[in-house]
């Protein structure tokens, strides 16, 4: 019997690799929206282990809410890469300084 | 061991297998197909909690539409790696320190003595009904207590195809195009001129 902490620690895990994944590849754009898919991935994780083991089903949908709004993200996100590209022809994260923030 | 523990397991190894891949991997083609690899391990760890059309939908909406958006961006551009990889082993160390402390506070927090199967009693006991439906119970909640949040998401999805075709649409001032509007509305005269002139002998 898989007992909800497993999958408590399985998501931390999972979250945990989804920080280092945007601490190692800071200057990657296109990497650093698949780790923030991972974290993602991890909290959905945790909302349906929740939904199961209390057995409520909100948690899966807000799972649901989620996942759309997971994809409206990665949808924007990857149409701002491709302009960023068209106009810098770099994905390089450090390139983009010109509001010398 | 339970064949449920072992099925845990395996899919728990390779969801964080491809996960740090994921994140590892050089070039980032592989490690968009290791995200599917790790989005297909954790809608079969949600079939083993009992959250079928989640797991369908993750398939389906995830790998099948937001991961081939993915491969297609990572494609399409051309991306100097040897740049992009510059203080990868720097960071390495500290990264992989911050992860380990992150994943014992949270096991600490959330551990077995907190969450053990013991603990919910409740839970356990409540035996599904033989027809039930996961779909079936997911739909009827979405479209009662949630219709309202419902709506928004759709709105939200809406928002979200605008903004890329807004983003993303360029119009070239060199291309060469027809406009119909003004192809419907031409006259004869426009295009025409009668000239009024001598008739020649014929030879």
């Amino acid at each position: 019997m898989v007992s909800l902490s497993q999958y408590l620690i399985l998501a931390a895990a999972l979250f945990a690799i989804g920080v280092v994944g945007i601490f190692l590849n800071r200057k990657n754009l296109v990497v650093l929206l698949m780790a923030i898919e991972l974290i993602l991935l991890a909290v959905n994780l945790n909302f349906v282990a929740f939904s199961h083991y209390l057995w409520g089903m909100s948690g899966q949908v807000f799972v649901f809410f989620i996942l759309t709004v997971a994809a409206a993200e990665s949808a924007i996100g990857l149409a701002i890469l491709i302009v960023l590209f068209r106009n810098r022809r770099t994905i390089n994260v450090d390139d983009f300084d010109t509001l010398k923030g | 061991m339970t064949f449920e523990d072992a099925v845990f397991t395996f899919f728990a190894a390779v969801l964080l297998g491809s996960a740090a891949m994921v994140v590892t991997i050089r070039n980032p083609v592989k490690s968009a197909l290791f995200l599917v690899l790790a989005f297909v391990s954790a809608a079969c760890l949600w079939m083993l909690l009992k959250a079928e059309f989640l797991a369908i939908v993750l398939v389906l909406v995830y790998v099948g539409a937001v991961m081939v958006l993915f491969l297609f961006v990572v494609m399409m551009i051309d991306v100097n790696l040897a740049v992009l990889r510059q203080g990868f082993a720097d960071y390495l160390p500290v990264g992989g320190l911050v992860a380990v402390l992150m994943v014992a506070e949270i096991a600490l927090a959330v551990g077995p003595k907190q969450f053990a199967a013991g603990r919910l009693a409740h839970a356990a006991a409540h035996v599904a009904h033989p027809h039930y439906s996961n779909t079936r119970a997911l739909g009827i909640l979405l479209y009662t207590t949630y219709v309202y949040p419902f709506e928004i998401a759709a709105v939200i999805l809406l928002v979200a195809i605008i903004a890329a075709i807004a983003l993303t649409m360029r119009r070239r001032p060199d291309t060469k195009y027809q406009d119909p509007a003004r192809q419907v509305e031409v006259r004869a005269q426009d295009r025409m001129r009668i000239v009024k002139m001598r008739t020649e002998p014929k030879a």
